[in-house]
């Protein structure tokens, strides 16, 4: 229809009626989106709204199911894995892409090493990611290696090495979410410096604040569709989030209810130490949605860990039900009631090369027959009994973990831990990575669970899901719990206050 | 019977037949059919029961390796607790501690299988409770066993004195049950055994788990150090029993007794389409490797035109082919 792309001459990189699917779930439908040369353009939405995969699709990490990508004009084919890095298109990824044990300067230059006569240049490519540091404001050593950093500064790292490359088109998914307002300053000045020579730069982010003041323009995606694309200007932060949520919250949280004040206390957690966390104290009780919330790295998942006997602690005590519960002893927490659900469901959750029913029944296979044996007709009664209750939608009943959708292995992991039947559950960032459908699906699981009389507790990075799940929110900070909000203070700004560190009041 | 035939409700198409299961057969069936065309006494079932029982003793320390395999460990040591085992075992014979020759083989048996799961608890406590790469501490007890069997056997070799004994004791070996020879028998035996374990047990599916991803094994509450600790006293049940088929035939051992034979237990393995790196077991097509492997032999010394002296190089060259096949029906599996 059109030969040209929209937006003009200075247009470097325009997708139109991208659409997208994964394994049936569609997450973009016909997304029209283009980038001008030497501006910053924000890419809004919630969580699941499909920024992300916008992301992958413009870089070529993904393929579009359908749509057209114009680059320079010319209708492109991006290269896949990255490749379009050769292109001039960088991506800084909001999951790193770092080898642990390669230094700084070895990350900068990986795969494209500098070498005279076949011997590696070190001095020059010492100096030279010195200099990008430099200008980036940063103070890491170009010597350290990547797993003595904190993730402040492998953000940085990968900004640097974005920028090292001479990237026209940079992509930056979430940059500043583990930086701090100094870095997050630093990385701007430079942003708005790479912009004034032409680079063009796709930003995402939750940050309104940020957004309106570093942008040039801006669009707006919600479940998948493209919303509005205006230049910030003519935009205010209250505006953008009207048009982001677009909806009632209230359709996505289900109604909350508070537990009875009187309600037993099922969980103690007494002045647990671990490795990075420091003195923490918190209770549950009966029925409570308990919320914790933190930036990464604040050791939310460190605690939980070592309360669900995963991970060692140094100090301390849990108690369930006024049980002292064994240090480091998965299974005897596990059998006092206490379930953990991890966030990373590929490294620690899943089997991925297995199926269905070694999945679900891994965690609890001494229910499904005596002295060791197991029954085939016990296991296949458990998983049609899962799916139906966690609506588990899957063709083939025999396709292995790997090859589901993200929701599905979510919502596998999911029937997996609950087939212990907890008194007490522990989900670690319930829907990392999954479509709003499900989200909602988990999210009224969840409430249904409490309701029944199992205590949980949200570790979640989403801001949204804490505020519209819990009762009580407690905020973690470089290790510490800083604050326990509850009723009319559990709003983003309060929460956003005692994680930042801005705030802080005593834990009783 | 891999694990795919556990799941009984599902309906199956042939598509759904898990390649990798099914090659080790088709292999062993395209050997026959060379073998039959070489020469002709080959396929003869005398040959073939020939074949069957001299594999046994790879095919039974093989299974013991599918398990160490499975949950992603590896053991070097195995050749040389044959010979270590075997040594003890038959030193204790010549002792003479039990009057009755009956009794003397039954007790015999008894510290074979004893001193087996020793040595395999040892390796399994090793890389374990001491942290150390698999490889690297069965490396290290692999010297450690042979070493004490030359040091037994003062460099020479360890025979049966009692000819009442090696009359009494021969038919483990060289006896049959109706028809089919024991050791045939002991391996198909200790195969269901292990096939039921692994495909129908907790124990089999911790192994596979454990094998595949110990994190998500450690998050599911298995005791990872504890399933793969046993995976190798398994090992050494499997050498022990190999023992006790190896010691009537001979009835001697020396130093150099089961040399490489925990390369050619790797081999038979990896050919029966056990993944090297843990998580997929498949303890039938184990021993279809272990007989493929000496089948090879077999055919080389029936034909005229590859001398035998080259088998090491052919079974050298059959894995990196196992490897590769298995690889290219990845994708397709």
């Amino acid at each position: 229809m059109l030969s040209k792309p929209l937006g003009g001459d200075d247009v470097v990189l325009s997708a139109q009626r991208i659409s997208k699917s994964f394994s049936g779930v569609q997450v973009l439908f016909s997304v029209d989106f283009d980038l001008r040369r030497g501006e910053i353009h924000a890419l809004m939405g919630e969580n699941g709204a499909g920024k992300s995969t916008l992301v992958k699709i413009l870089s070529g990490f993904e393929p579009p199911s359908s749509g057209e990508i114009f680059l320079d004009g010319q209708p492109v084919k991006l290269p896949a894995n990255g490749a379009a890095e050769a292109l001039g298109i960088a991506v800084i990824h909001q999951e790193f892409n770092l080898a642990e044990h390669l230094t700084v300067t070895e990350s900068l230059f990986l795969g494209r090493e500098v070498a005279r006569y076949g011997i590696l240049d070190r001095a020059y490519m010492r100096a030279e990611t010195r200099r990008v540091l430099d200008m980036l404001g940063s103070k890491i050593n170009e010597g350290s290696v990547i797993s003595s950093l904190s993730v402040a500064d492998k953000q940085m790292v990968e900004i640097a090495k974005a920028i090292s490359r001479d990237a026209r088109i940079v992509f930056m998914d979430e940059p500043t979410a583990v930086l701090s307002r100094g870095e997050a300053e630093a990385l701007f000045k430079q942003v708005r410096k790479l912009r004034d020579l032409g680079t063009s730069f796709v930003f995402v982010s939750h940050k309104l604040d940020e957004v309106t003041e570093l942008s040039d323009r801006v669009t707006v995606l919600r479940d998948g569709q493209w919303v509005k694309t205006a230049p910030t200007a003519m935009l205010d932060g209250e505006s953008i989030a009207q048009l982001m949520v677009g909806r009632e919250l209230s359709s996505l949280y289900p109604k909350k209810s508070e537990p009875n004040v009187d309600e037993a206390r099922v969980l103690s957690v007494i002045g647990v130490s671990t490795a990075h966390v420091r003195d923490a104290h918190f209770d549950l009780r009966r029925g409570e949605i308990l919320g914790f919330s933190g930036m990464i790295g604040s050791g939310r998942t460190e605690l939980m860990e070592a309360v669900a006997g995963l991970y060692p602690r140094s100090a301390g005590e849990v108690h369930i039900d006024d049980a002292l519960m064994p240090a480091g002893d998965v299974q005897a927490t596990a059998a006092a009631g206490l379930a953990y659900m991890t966030k990373d469901r590929k490294a620690k959750g899943l089997l991925l090369g297995a199926d269905m029913t070694a999945n679900l029944t891994l965690q609890s296979l001494d229910r499904h027959g005596r002295w060791g044996y197991l029954s085939p007709a016990s296991e296949a009664k458990a998983l049609a009994r899962a799916r139906r209750r966690f609506d588990i939608r899957v063709r083939d009943a025999g396709v292995v973990a790997g090859r589901m959708s993200g929701g599905n292995q979510q919502k596998l992991l999911l029937a997996k831990v609950m087939e212990i039947t907890p008194k007490i559950l522990i989900i670690d960032e319930p829907t990392r990575g999954i479509d709003v459908g499900t989200k909602q699906q988990i999210y009224h699981f969840i409430a249904a669970l409490a309701r029944d009389g199992c205590s949980v507790i949200v570790v979640s990075s989403e801001m949204p899901e804490i505020i519209g799940l819990c009762t009580r929110v407690v905020v973690m900070r470089a290790g510490r719990i800083v604050g326990v909000l509850e009723g009319d203070e559990i709003t983003e700004q309060e929460i956003m206050r005692y994680s930042a560190g801005l705030k802080q009041k005593a834990v009783a | 019977m891999t694990t795919n035939e556990d799941q009984t409700e599902t309906k199956r198409r042939w598509q759904d037949v898990d390649l990798r299961a099914v090659a080790p057969f088709v292999a062993l069936a395209l050997l026959l059919v060379v073998g039959a065309l070489v020469n002709p006494n080959f396929i003869s079932l005398n040959n073939l029961a020939n074949v069957a029982t001299r594999s046994a003793f790879i095919a039974l320390i093989a299974v013991g390796a599918t398990f160490v395999i499975s949950s992603g460990d590896l053991d070097l040591s195995v050749g040389s607790m044959v010979a270590f085992v075997a040594s003890l075992m038959i030193l204790f014979m010549n002792s003479g501690v039990i009057a009755d020759p009956g009794m003397m083989i039954a007790a015999a048996i008894l510290l074979a299988l004893v001193v087996g799961a020793l040595c395999g608890l040892a390796n399994g406590l090793i890389t374990t409770v001491g942290k150390i790469e698999p490889f690297i501490a069965t490396l290290g007890t692999m010297g450690i066993y042979r070493g004490l069997t030359t040091w037994l056997s003062q460099g020479g070799a360890i025979t049966l004195k009692s000819a009442e004994q090696q009359d009494l004791y021969r038919p483990a070996y060289f006896g049959s049950i109706a028809g089919v020879p024991v050791p045939i028998v002991v391996v198909l035996a200790v195969t269901s055994v292990a096939a039921f374990l692994l495909y129908r047990m907790r124990y089999g599916r911790h192994v596979v788990a454990v094998g595949s991803n110990a994190n998500v094994a450690r998050y599911s509450g298995i005791k990872v150090d504890r399933v793969r600790t046993y995976a190798f006293v398994i090992q050494g049940l499997c050498v022990a029993i190999a023992v006790i088929l190896y010691v009537p035939r001979l009835g001697s051992t020396s130093a150099t007794t089961g040399i490489l034979w925990e390369l050619q237990a790797i081999t038979a393995v990896v050919i029966g389409g056990t993944a090297l790196k843990g998580g997929a077991s498949r303890v039938w097509g184990t021993i279809c490797g272990a007989f493929i492997l000496e089948l090879v032999g077999n055919i080389m010394l029936l034909s005229n035109f590859i001398s035998e002296y080259l088998i090491g190089a052919i079974q050298g060259a059959i894995i990196i082919i196992a490897m590769l096949v298995q690889r290219s029906l990845v994708r397709k599996a």
